[in-house]
């Protein structure tokens, strides 16, 4: 089965949903789906017998630009029994950041959301305990945004060089 | 028994200085610590091959009370930086601090970007030694032990205000501060003796 398959089986089970497959970029095909669809989409994949993607390899945070303003999450699956793996993503607009959260689906998700709402802002709707998990919890900001200023003082030590 | 003959009849004369300052720097007892690659080279250092044992500081402690030298080895992120002020205030003084690497030092190559780094350890405590290299090698670390306690020696029990170590009591922002303050004051008093020159001037034009 390939990224190309994949997509249709979604696209027939989830519609409008789909947004649409990439073939031109490098490295794995990734299919794009909708924000609000994001979840069920991936319990699907979960939970059907013919794709059983029981493995999130990685779940990452990516910053389109200042110009789109927009924030991206991607999703590496993997199907052990089937060797597949397959590449979803999903963009929320910056001043609005929210996505359900897949962390009841995968428990790899738990703490791959926590870096993500901790570097991006990203809020995952439905996650148990969305906290910081690698900056101190008195930090301000969302440092890998690319609007991100640094700041000039952390609890009275100076930042810059 | 035949050290007791040998000794039982002789006085050894010297300062207390001499003596506290022998067992202080050959002591030094480190505290178990790391933070990055450089405590990789900090446990070679300790190891078998180099064996830091042979300096006197080859029992690192596993708590800050029983610590007289802290080796700031790797990356202090300001997450790690609020501890380790903290760890430095439990230890009991004398204690000397070890800044190893160029992280340690100066934020290494994490100097620009890198908005979670203290730019230096020197900026929350005072520093003795700083050792280059990232990471530096572990004969490096050594050179910088025995630099330590070189300067240990020049140490006095007496007046310990005025040797070389009034600096190393304050962290490098204190010191700068000091330093702000006392120029401060010389240009103030510089501007009173000259205020008081002019309205001397203005005194003798007068009358003119």
């Amino acid at each position: 089965m390939n990224a190309e398959e994949i997509y249709q089986i979604l696209s027939d089970k989830f519609g409008e949903s789909i947004l649409g497959y990439d073939t031109e970029l490098a490295g794995d095909t990734c299919i794009q789906i909708a924000p609000t669809a994001i979840a069920e989409v991936c319990q699907y994949l979960a939970e059907t017998d013919t794709l059983a993607f029981d493995s999130l390899m990685c779940l990452s945070g990516v910053d389109l630009g200042v110009k789109e303003e927009e924030l991206s999450v991607v999703y590496h699956l993997y199907a052990m029994q089937h060797r597949q793996s397959v590449v979803l993503k999903t963009s929320v607009s910056k001043t609005d950041a929210h996505l359900p959260t897949v962390s009841y689906i995968w428990k790899t998700a738990d703490w791959h959301e926590r870096e993500t709402y901790d570097l991006y802002g990203i809020l995952f709707e439905g996650h148990t305990d969305l906290r910081r998990i690698l900056l101190p919890d008195d930090w301000e900001g969302y440092p890998l945004r690319k609007d991100y200023q640094e700041p000039d003082f952390y609890r009275g030590m100076r930042v810059p060089y | 028994m035949i050290l007791d003959e040998k000794l039982d009849k002789n006085v050894i004369v010297t300062s207390v200085d001499a003596v506290a300052n022998w067992a202080r720097s050959s002591a030094l007892w480190p505290m178990t610590f790391g933070l990055a690659c450089c405590a990789i080279e900090f446990m070679a250092a300790a190891a078998s091959n180099y064996d830091l044992d042979r300096f006197g500081a080859g029992v690192p402690r596993a708590t800050p009370r029983q610590s007289d030298l802290m080796v700031i080895s790797g990356t202090v992120t300001l997450k790690m930086a609020t501890r380790i002020k903290r760890l430095y205030e439990q230890m009991p003084e004398p204690k000397y601090v070890i800044s190893m690497g160029s992280c340690a030092t100066s934020g290494g190559p994490y100097w620009q970007h890198g908005y979670h780094v203290l730019k230096g350890v020197d900026r929350i405590i005072p520093v003795d030694v700083y050792v280059p290299g990232c990471p530096p090698r572990p004969e490096a670390l050594i050179e910088g032990l025995l630099k330590l306690q070189e300067k240990i020696k020049t140490q006095t029990v007496a007046k310990r205000t005025n040797a070389p170590f009034l600096k190393r009591l304050f962290t490098k922002t204190e010191w700068y501060e000091i330093e702000k303050a006392e120029k401060a004051e010389k240009a103030e008093s510089a501007e009173e003796e000259t205020e008081t020159t002019t309205s001397e001037d203005e005194n003798t034009e007068n009358p003119a």
